[in-house]
This record gives C-alpha cells, structure tokens and sequence, in this order.
C-alpha cells in the first residue's frame, strides 16, 4: 500500500472534485482518496500490486485535469 | 487536434463573430450556420469529452449537462444558443482559473521564499549544494542578499536579517554569534558562517509551509455542508427538468434548466475565501490551520493567557535590590556567588544582574545547600547567608521586622518576586525579581475589548498578588493564580461554562494540555517551538502579541466574506430558477448569468488578499 499525492493543473469547479473522487472510488485497488482543491492536488493511497500509479494518472487525466507531477 | 483552452476559446469567437457578420450581410444564412454549429463543437468537443468519460463513472457533472443542452439546442437549431453556451462555459472556466490562482496567490508566493541553493564547507572547501543535501552538522556560508537554507546557531559573523518567512515581519532584526536562524530568512547586510541544526523538512520553514499546504484544504463546516447540499440540488434539477418537459413538452425550457442546474458559485464560495485568509495570515506571519478554525476564531467569547512567557516575556530580571545592613551592590555581588550553581530562573536573574555589573564571576561558595521549594544555605567569604523565601526564614528561626515585612509586601503588590538575604540571625536584605510585560500586551488588550471580546482571563502558576498586579496593569478582567498546569484546564472548563466560547493563548512551554482542551489553542512566538506548532489551532509565527486582534479581525473578515459570497450565490440561483421559468432566461443568458456570479465571487474572495494592509484593519495591526 503506497500514498502518493498528484499535483494537477488548477483546480476551478469544486465539482471537479467530486469527479475525481468518483472515479477513484471506482477504482479497483485504491485504498483511500482525497482531492485537494484549493492546492490542486490529489492523494491517494492505493495496492500497487493491484493498480499502477500510471493507471491513476490517466484515469485523472481522462477525465479532464493534466497530472503536472506526481510525489 | 490538440489544442490549449485558451486557444479554443479565441478560435470560438473568431468563428461566432464571422458567423454575425454573414448574417448581418444576409449573404447565406447557411453558411452562418455551420460557423455557428463550426464554434459549438470547437467549444464543445472538450467538454463532452468531459462528460463522456465522467459517464464511465457514472458521474454526471455540469459538463454533462452542457452537452445535453447542446445537444438539444442543435437538434432544436438555435445555432447560436449551443455556440454561446459552449463558448461562455469554455471562456468562464478560462477566466475563473486565472482569477482563482490569484487567491491562492498569498501562498504561493510563499512557496516560492523556499531556498533554492546552499553554500557549505565541504573538506575545507566552499561548495554550492541544493539545500536538500546539507547535511545536520554541516558549516553553512551566507553573504548579503542571499537565503539561509537552514535552521542553525550562528558560529561566526553578524548580519541584519529579514524574517519575513516565518514571521511575516519585514524589518530586518539583528543576529550574531550563538544566536539561532531560520531557513528561508534572508540576509541584508553581514555575513554568516552557521552550524546546521535542521535541513530540509525539518526546518521550521519547511514545517510552516506544509502546515499551510494543509490548512487550505481543511474544510470549513459551511462548505462541508454546502458540498452535501450541491450534491442533492443538482440531480434534483434534472429531474425537475425531465418532469417539465414530460408536462410541457417544452425542450428549450428544460435544457436551460439543465444549464443552471450546478450551483458553481455556491459551491465555490467558501473555499476561495478560506483560501484568500489563510494565505493572508500565513503572510503576516500568522497560521490559522483550516477553514473550521478560521469560523471559529472569530466566534470565540473568552480569551484566557498564559503569564508567563506570554504576556510577559519569561525572562525574569532583577527589578530593585534593597539592603538593611550592608552595601546593596554587595548584597547583589553575595546572592549572585551564593546563587552560582543554581540553575533556578530567579537564580539566574541574580547572577545576570550582578555580572552586568561587575563583570563576570569568578568566585564560588565556599559551602552550598540546596533547601528544596525555600532556597539555599550557603557560606561565602567565610560567612553563612540564607537566600530564600520567608518559609526559609521562618524554619531557619530568622526574624523578619515588621517594617521588613510591610516592605516585602508591597513589593510583591506590585508584581514582583522577593527573594530574601539573610544571616543565620537576620534579615539583611532582598532582591525584588519581575518579568517584563510584553510591550504590546496592554494595546492588545485593549484593541481585543474594542473588538468586542468578552472576557480577557488570565491563568498562571505565579502568586495571587503578582497576578493582581499584572492583571491591573494590562487591564485584564480575571485572573485565576497558583495553578498547576491541570488547574488550567479546570479553570477553562470553567470559563467555558460560564461565557461560552474559548480560546486559550499560551507559548506552548508548560500549556500544551491547555491549549488543547480550549476550543481554540493560540501559540504566540511559535517559530522555535514544535510542541505549540503542532498542537495549536493557530500559531503566531513571532512573539509579537498584538497580532492576535489582527488574527481574529482577519478571521471575522473571512467569515464575512464568505457569507457575502454564500448569500450572493444563492440569490443568483433563485433568480435563476424563477428567470427560467418565468422565460425570461434563456440558454446563452443563463450560462452567462452563471459564470459571471461564479466570476463576482472569486473576485470577492481575491479582495480579502488586501485585508490588514490600509485603513482601519491596518490601525488595528499596527497601533
């Protein structure tokens, strides 16, 4: 299990975050989650062995908001 | 096609501006037309992209409805009604992010005051590192206008340094050899050779930011309870949209309804001025850690402080030496050698009196007994003295005169601690020890009692007639003395039950339980200490006191804020919903209406970045 926080590119809509965190919620292997708005971050605690930080960045990404780093 | 927002959206205008023009022209309809339908999916593919892929988990959000709106409007052929929604969807966000990042733009700048480069000694040589790779214990080089990128004891050199970082204050302050530094402060003028103490994370500056960092997501219970509200109210409008349509068969009606159906302005209007105040404190060197604890802040009732190190500032002093028999310098110069292996905080005040004097000590007593919770018994230059307390005269059999007495007492009446000197027969004489009050504490006071604070409190471990007098002189309205550091927590409790809110001011030495049992722990002169940093709700950065009644007039300002936001957003959505109905709102007007009520509360929210730098906020801070 790692945690590791994304920095994404401004977050403007609150309910942008509500998006994210639905769709991580429907992630398989993602433990825990939660988005940051005012510092346009999201962290995540997930099971490597079941899911890869990549595929979290792009599921981030699919839904509109650029992974600028990732820590 | 890949392509910025910024450009779709200036690509989108160009093509609905040729698009007017043909039809001014009347050429061809037509043609207008597809550059009309040419903006609406140029705007719009992003967006429904958006919303197709929020679908796969299965969330619908405000792109979601805009899609369906145009749609609806293409299918309908109010060309121009799709092309202004998307547009005016794509250029609100454009605009909001721009405005946005200007609220969060008091932390960030913060961000950027981290060190970016270090000089160390290295094997004898001066080398640049990055401040992550200084090591504790290394040898740190800093010239004028450069950053210290560490917290560290000065080994060599003085400077003027400017502690805007941690403190928030601008006038530089002067350090030299054995004194302590803080990353992130910068060098006017001097040059510094320090000893590494703390790196990286470590550092306080490090720590402050990421206290920060973390206090601008912590959310505020109004905007907890706003986020369940949008939560309901938005799929509450889509089906009130369906159910219009079932009853009127009316589509364009319900399509808007779909357009204004996310309350962004709502949602948005707590975080941005959390946001603004926070970063706004965290400039002026105050942290207030969450949006929960900047509501309540400006709600507190009571405030109780500390004595000792916060109100004063716990660096007792010698105030007065009176002598009866002998020469006061030498009844000094006696306590002061007596007193030499003692490590009390009255001892030393003693000892620092008489070496600024008479220069440093060098003789030692001859015989020394400590008596424990009384004083001592020791023997110098051939003769027995006791220093002490009255319990120490009294177990000891020595005679204090009456006038001796009046005397002592009216010392302590004003605030101060007497030490007694005596023979093993009598009084000799005594040394009266006090600690400084704050210079600030009195104004502060004052300006908490115009700003409509209840109760002042002060709670203290000292006795009740140096409490009383410091009381008086600050203008304090209670005080509870001789407690222990439980009886503080009692006498909250206390305070709470009687008065209702309160937040309790301490410097975080021996108050920790009590700044954690108050609804709401202060910690003044928090760079230095990690207890009080970690455990108060809000830390003010230097020891300067008076910024507390800018902390609570810039918390109340917040508050203010961001029910001016809620209020506003709320009456935009009503007017809305009663437009839509009414018909007198349409698709483009109403997505007009709702991004610029979004954009009016972030540029709200961006005016309290200003709150403490003029006029009467500015009198409170400074006066």
């Amino acid at each position: 299990m790692i945690t590791k926080t994304y920095q994404l590119d401004t977050l403007t809509c609150p309910s942008c975050t509500m998006k994210i965190e639905g769709a991580l919620k429907r992630t398989k292997g993602v433990k825990e989650y939660e988005v940051l708005y005012n510092s346009s971050r999201t962290r995540v605690t997930f099971d490597e062995t079941v899911v890869e930080s990549e595929d979290i960045q792009n599921i981030i990404e699919r839904l509109g908001f650029k992974v600028l780093g990732e820590k | 096609m890949k392509m910025s927002k910024g450009q779709r959206v200036v690509l989108a205008g160009i093509l609905i501006a040729i698009s007017f023009i043909l039809k001014r022209t009347a050429l061809d309809l037509w043609v207008a037309n597809v550059f009309m339908i040419s903006a609406a999916v140029v705007a719009g593919l992003p967006i429904m992209k958006n919303a197709i892929s929020a679908a796969r988990y299965r969330i619908i959000g405000i792109d979601a409805l805009v899609s369906l709106a145009v749609i609806g409007a293409m299918f309908l052929a109010e060309y121009w009604e799709a092309a202004a929604v998307t547009f005016l969807f794509m250029f609100g966000d454009y605009l909001e992010s721009k405005t946005i990042e200007k609220t969060r733009s008091s932390i960030k700048s913060l961000l950027d005051l981290a060190p970016d480069t270090a000089r160390v000694i290295r094997d004898g040589v001066e080398v640049e590192v990055s401040p992550d790779e200084v090591i504790k214990g290394d040898m740190v080089i800093v010239k004028p206008g450069e950053k210290i990128s560490i917290d560290g004891t000065i080994v060599e050199g003085n400077a003027y340094i400017n502690q805007a970082a941690i403190t928030g204050e601008s006038i530089p302050v002067s350090r030299e050899e054995d004194d302590t530094v803080f990353s992130g402060t910068i060098i006017e003028s001097g040059y510094l050779k320090i000893r590494a103490d703390r790196v990286g994370e470590d550092t306080t500056f490090a720590r402050i930011l990421q206290m920060v960092e973390e206090a601008q997501d912590k959310k505020a219970k109004t905007q907890k309870f706003l986020e369940v509200f949008s939560r309901y109210y938005t799929p509450a409008i889509i089906v009130l949209a369906a159910l219009l349509f079932l009853v009127t068969k009316d589509l364009v009606l319900s399509l808007t309804l779909l357009v204004i159906a996310c309350p962004g302005a709502l949602v948005i209007s707590t975080p941005v001025s959390i946001v603004a105040g926070i970063g706004n404190g965290a400039k002026h060197g105050v942290l207030i850690k969450g949006g929960e604890i900047m509501e309540n802040l400006g709600k507190i009732d009571v405030l109780a402080f500390d004595k000792t190190g916060t109100l004063t500032e716990g660096k007792p002093k010698v105030t007065n030496v009176k002598a009866f028999e002998m020469d006061e310098d030498e009844l000094l110069q006696i306590a002061a050698i007596g007193e030499s292996y003692s490590e009390h905080p009255l001892a030393r005040a003693i000892i620092a009196a008489s070496e600024e004097k008479f220069g440093e000590l060098n003789e030692a007593p001859e015989e020394s007994e400590i008596i424990t919770g009384q004083g001592l018994k020791v023997k110098v230059r051939g003769k027995t003295y006791l220093i002490g307390n009255r319990k120490l005269m009294a177990e000891n059999g020595v005679t204090v005169t009456g006038e001796e007495e009046t005397y002592i007492e009216s010392e302590e009446e004003h605030g101060q601690t007497v030490v007694i000197v005596s023979s093993l027969e009598k009084m000799l004489g005594s040394i009266s020890i006090a600690d400084t009050v704050r210079e600030d504490a009195k104004q502060l006071i004052k300006n908490l009692k115009a700003q409509g604070i209840k109760k002042v409190v002060m709670l203290t471990g000292d006795n009740k007639r140096a409490a009383a007098a410091i009381s008086k002189e600050l203008g304090i309205d209670e005080y509870y003395a001789e407690l222990l550091p439980e009886g503080k927590v009692k006498a909250l409790e206390t305070l709470q039950e009687k008065f209702g809110a309160t937040a309790m001011v301490g410097d975080g030495v021996n108050d920790a339980p009590a700044l954690a049992s108050a609804d709401l722990g202060i910690a003044i002169g928090g760079a230095g200490t990690d207890v009080a940093m970690e455990t108060a709700d809000v830390v003010l950065m230097s020891d300067e006191i008076k910024r507390l009644s800018y902390a609570i007039g810039l918390s109340r300002a917040t508050v203010k804020n961001m029910k001016q936001n809620i209020y506003f957003a709320i009456i935009v959505a009503g007017a809305l919903l009663a437009g839509v109905l009414a018909k007198v709102v349409f698709l483009s007007s109403g997505m007009l209406i709702h991004e610029i009520s979004v954009l009016l509360v972030i540029i709200n929210a961006v005016r309290l970045l200003g709150y403490g730098e003029k006029g009467r906020t500015r009198k409170v801070l400074y006066d």
